[in-house]
């Protein structure tokens, strides 16, 4: 936006040397940062012996497509990503619905204790995980007793503050006239939310899901302290596990990383607009 | 005869979306409340009893008498230095580096999204993924790590299994004690860090930038401002807020780091890299005392608020009045 806009020709040689010095930094940063996914990846085509010769060789000599296949294998690696999957479903899918309904009654309903539920709110919002994982992990484990089960990992991220606080400022932007034409009554709202509201909303919509689901699929803390068994346990412990277990066999663990990291890389690329944007506008840190 | 009638319709109304609200409203605040509200209280309530496999007695501030001063102060202490020491070595890197980037990708120019995109990849790797990256880059006997520093002449360094201290090292053993500095260790986790996070903090130091408008820059430019006269006069004053803002975030982050911690050392070498939040997951899952453990987390809890509490000054403008 605040490009220079010094257009004097005598000035055009000195602004071009300040671009290419700009690329040169910017490209330099670029391959530091991108270098780490370049070893993994090709680690995870090295034979063992090449990924273990030092100094190391900046290409593989022959491609162990293979190394795939061995890591896959050795772990369980189709249950991690199911349960994965269906805890990522579930949550992002019952967050949304919550989140929605009540973004929805603080931004275009009114009620009683509005304020105070609302401060209410902002307090549970500032509460930091730190705070409440001892407590939540004596409830499920010794109270609960959802320990090492799938809802156990599901239930306490049904709701979100953020969510909520997301969509109410995009409710809260939605034109009172929308409302008054849809004539909204108590029985009306649900109605409303559904036909008009909602359909307004579905870049938010997107980044709510895709924030959530991306949560999910990084979650590694509370399913290490309330899940035991493969049955259960996500993919993230199933790469903590897989490290301990072949820990010495690198090119297997870089394989292992690799599947790990693809299916993110893939969603980000393909929605990086919806994500960038959520984070620039919110600035919500995972 | 008509008033009361539409007194009574209109109050029926009043009733019927309070009624709505509420039913709306449900769903996500008993999630919340049980989980993440009074989960927190909780936690000040467990610090104050006598609590390891079951609940026991009542015991006042014992338990802090204890983690502050007692038996366990001196865990808790070096666990808390640790936390410092990472946040003061990646807090500063991090805004830096990340402004610096975010000012070069601000200007048009071709390419930006590409930079952009690669620069946020890693913050949106998992944690757990990419520091398995890391511990393979940072490998002792066949780590790339060690074959630049070979390229430059220096010999093999241990890396996530050395405890010395970073100047230790580089002055040869001369330096001892506290000069001896961060173990090479927590500077191997620290670079980490830093490379997961710098993408999130451009975007939001570019969102910051897009909000200085641009007759500031035109103004100076008219009266002959340099490049460098432009970003120390104009840019970083009026940046300022965004600055403060990243700076909180990432400090908060920091205070709570947890999950790289415990792939990539598991607190050690010699609890060198033993983290407040990894000593919290270890005092009261791997050795039991729910008591010691709340009571940590109260404590880490309190200083995490304090930043909240700046944040939340600045970001209220960003999210919650919309």
């Amino acid at each position: 936006m605040a490009s220079a806009a010094v257009s004097r020709p005598r000035d055009l040689p000195r602004l071009r040397t300040r671009t290419v010095l700009k690329h040169v930094v910017l490209a330099a940063v670029a391959i530091v940062i991108a270098f780490p996914f370049y070893w993994m990846l090709i680690t995870a085509f090295k034979s063992f012996f090449e990924a273990t010769r030092f100094p190391p060789t900046l290409f593989p000599e022959e491609l162990h497509l293979e190394n795939f296949a061995t890591a896959w294998d050795s772990a369980a690696w189709p249950r991690f990503f199911t349960n994965t999957f269906v805890i990522a479903i579930a949550v992002t899918v019952g967050e949304l619905v919550t989140s929605i309904l009540a973004a929805y009654a603080f931004a275009r309903l009114n009620f009683k204790g509005k304020g105070a539920i609302f401060m209410l709110l902002l307090a549970t919002y500032m509460i930091p995980g730190e705070a409440t994982l001892i407590p939540n992990f004596v409830l499920v484990t010794k109270y609960l007793r959802l320990g090492d089960t799938l809802q156990v990992q599901v239930i306490p991220f049904l709701a979100s503050v953020f969510s909520i606080f997301l969509l109410r400022q995009h409710f809260l932007s939605i034109p009172n006239e929308l409302a008054d034409a849809a004539k909204v009554d108590g029985s009306g709202h649900l109605r409303f939310l559904w036909s008009v509201v909602l359909p307004l909303s579905i870049p938010v919509l997107v980044t709510v899901t895709l924030i959530t689901a991306l949560g999910v699929y990084d979650s590694f803390q509370w399913p290490l302290l309330v899940t035991n068994s493969d049955a259960v346990r996500p993919v993230q412990i199933g790469m903590a596990q897989f490290r301990t277990e072949f820990g010495a066999q690198y090119h297997l663990e870089m394989a292992a990383a690799t599947f790990v990291i693809a299916p993110v890389v893939v969603v980000f690329l393909f929605a990086q607009r919806y994500l960038i944007q959520g984070v620039a506008r919110t600035g919500i840190r995972g | 005869m008509a008033r009361p009638a539409i007194g009574a319709a209109h109050r029926r109304r009043i009733l019927a979306e309070n009624a709505l609200a509420y039913a709306f409203l449900f769903p996500a605040m008993a999630i919340l409340l049980v989980f993440h509200f009074l989960g927190g209280l909780a936690a000040v309530v467990m610090s104050l009893f006598k609590w390891d496999i079951v609940p026991g007695a009542f015991r006042g501030l014992d338990n802090y008498q204890n983690v502050l001063f007692g038996a366990r102060s001196e865990e808790f202490w070096h666990s808390l230095s640790v936390t410092i020491t990472y946040t003061l070595i990646t807090v500063p890197l991090e805004i830096v580096v990340s402004l610096i980037l975010a000012y070069l990708l601000f200007q048009k120019m071709r390419g930006r999204g590409i930079y952009r995109t690669l620069y946020y990849l890693p913050y949106i790797t998992s944690v757990i993924a990419a520091a398995v990256i890391f511990n393979w880059l940072m490998n002792p006997n066949y780590g790339f790590f060690n074959t630049l520093l070979e390229l430059v002449g220096i010999g093999p360094q241990k890396w996530l299994d050395e405890p010395r201290g970073l100047f230790e090292l580089i002055s040869g053993g001369a330096l001892a004690g506290w000069p001896a500095g961060p173990s090479l260790a927590l500077v191997g986790v620290s670079l980490f860090t830093i490379w997961h996070y710098i993408g999130f903090q451009v975007v939001i130091f570019l969102a910051g930038l897009g909000n200085i408008s641009t007759e500031y820059y035109e103004a100076a430019r008219l009266d002959g401002a340099s490049e460098r006269q432009i970003f120390t006069k104009i840019t970083l004053p009026l940046l300022s807020p965004t600055t403060f803002f990243v700076a909180t975030v990432a400090t908060i982050g920091a205070l709570k780091a947890f999950n790289q911690i415990y792939i990539m050392t598991n607190g050690g070498p010699l609890d060198t890299t033993r983290t407040l939040g990894y000593e919290i997951f270890h005092v009261f899952f791997q050795q039991g005392r729910i008591d010691v453990g709340a009571t940590m987390a109260v404590l880490l809890t309190l200083l995490i608020l304090l930043f909240t509490f700046f944040q939340f000054r600045i970001a209220e403008r960003r999210v919650f009045y919309g």
